[in-house]
């Protein structure tokens, strides 16, 4: 800008949202709703080998009043489907959810009598993730997505 | 012991009771009427040299589209098994429609509680003396049996009561 450079003192002039973003960004606080096989996989994504804290992502919190992403990981059935959305109600704003695997998306190959076909009939979803089970690297590319998508958002449209 | 010489037995044991035996790759049954059932089963637990102390499992089967006819609709499959001889053996019931009632084996082996209430969930086949017949897998709305081959694969029964109601203080929800 300019201005910075003459004062003694550094500074630089930004937006509220660029500031808020980017500490938003760094930090999503995962909560992981594995209800089958793609949450085995969600293992190999904390663990030393991937590693999503390299994104800032790695507070794993069994409380959804903690979280503000919901990672939902596997089939979720007719009757698991108010627990989701339970959970999901209960995490404060702001939030986001990825999809994650063929099942949370869509049902997977089970179009049957129980199981839910996309979470989307019970959440807003930000993210989806293909594969049966994502490779980790899709996950953590998901993750990187919705980093960008959060950098867009503005800090007005939550409460 | 042999699989062969328990099916020997039992249907000795049995006499005209046996409603149909077989074999497949080494694996025998024997099949029963409802009535006879308990006398089978207990037949198999309390002779020592057979000592069938564990029931792994009771799967149902719906035969009414199956390519070999029965005079029955459901057969019942109760997998025995004994720790001491390590052998197994299978009993089945012939079952001809969801009006007849087939006796609960909770009382001889306590893992029937909730594999009869599986069976009763997914084919509709009541169980008489069970404690506590209820759905066990599909949720409490639910309407039908989805594992009968009547039943549309895809037909779909949404749960949409909140939560609380799920939860219960009732000691028979176990
Ligand atoms: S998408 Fe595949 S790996 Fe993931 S929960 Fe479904 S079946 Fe399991």
């Amino acid at each position: 800008m300019g201005l910075e450079s003459r004062s003694e003192t550094p500074y630089i002039t930004t937006t509220v949202d660029a500031v808020v973003n980017w500490g938003r960004k760094y930090s999503l606080w995962p909560m992981p709703f594995g209800t089958a096989c793609c949450a085995i996989e969600f293992m190999g994504i904390v663990g030393n080998r991937y590693d999503i804290s390299r994104f800032g992502a790695e507070l794993v919190r069994f409380s959804p009043r903690q979280a503000d992403l919901l990672l939902v990981m596997g089939t979720i059935t007719q009757k698991m489907a108010p627990v989701l959305r339970q959970i999901y109600d209960q995490m404060p704003d702001p939030k986001w959810v990825i999809s994650m695997g063929a099942c949370a998306s869509s049902g997977g190959f089970y179009d049957n009598y129980s199981v839910v076909q996309g979470i989307d009939e019970l959440v807003p979803v930000d993210v989806y993730v293909a594969g049966c089970p994502p490779r980790p690297e899709n996950v953590i590319g998901a993750v990187v997505k919705l980093q960008e998508k959060v950098t867009r958002e503005s800090t007005a449209q939550w409460r | 012991m042999e699989q062969a010489r328990i099916s020997e037995m039992l249907q000795e044991f049995l006499g005209d009771r046996v409603v149909d035996a077989g074999e497949f790759r080494g694996q025998h049954w024997v099949t029963v009427r409802p009535d006879s059932l308990l006398d089978a089963l207990h037949y198999l637990r309390d002779t020592p040299e057979l000592d069938f102390n564990m029931l792994m499992d009771i799967g149902g089967v719906d035969y009414s589209e199956h390519p070999v006819p029965r005079a029955w609709r459901f057969e019942i499959a109760y997998q025995m098994y004994s720790l001491a001889h390590n052998h197994r053996f299978r009993v089945k019931v012939a079952v001809e429609d969801d009006s007849v009632e087939v006796p609960s084996v909770w009382k001889s082996w306590r893992t029937a509680n909730w594999q009869e209430r599986e069976v009763f969930d997914q084919f509709g086949i009541r169980f008489s003396g069970h404690p506590n017949l209820r759905r066990i897998l599909n949720h409490d709305d639910f309407v039908g049996h989805p594992l009968r081959k009547d039943y549309p694969i895809n037909r779909r029964q949404k749960l949409s009561r909140p939560i609380e109601n799920l939860l219960t203080d009732d000691p028979d929800w176990a």
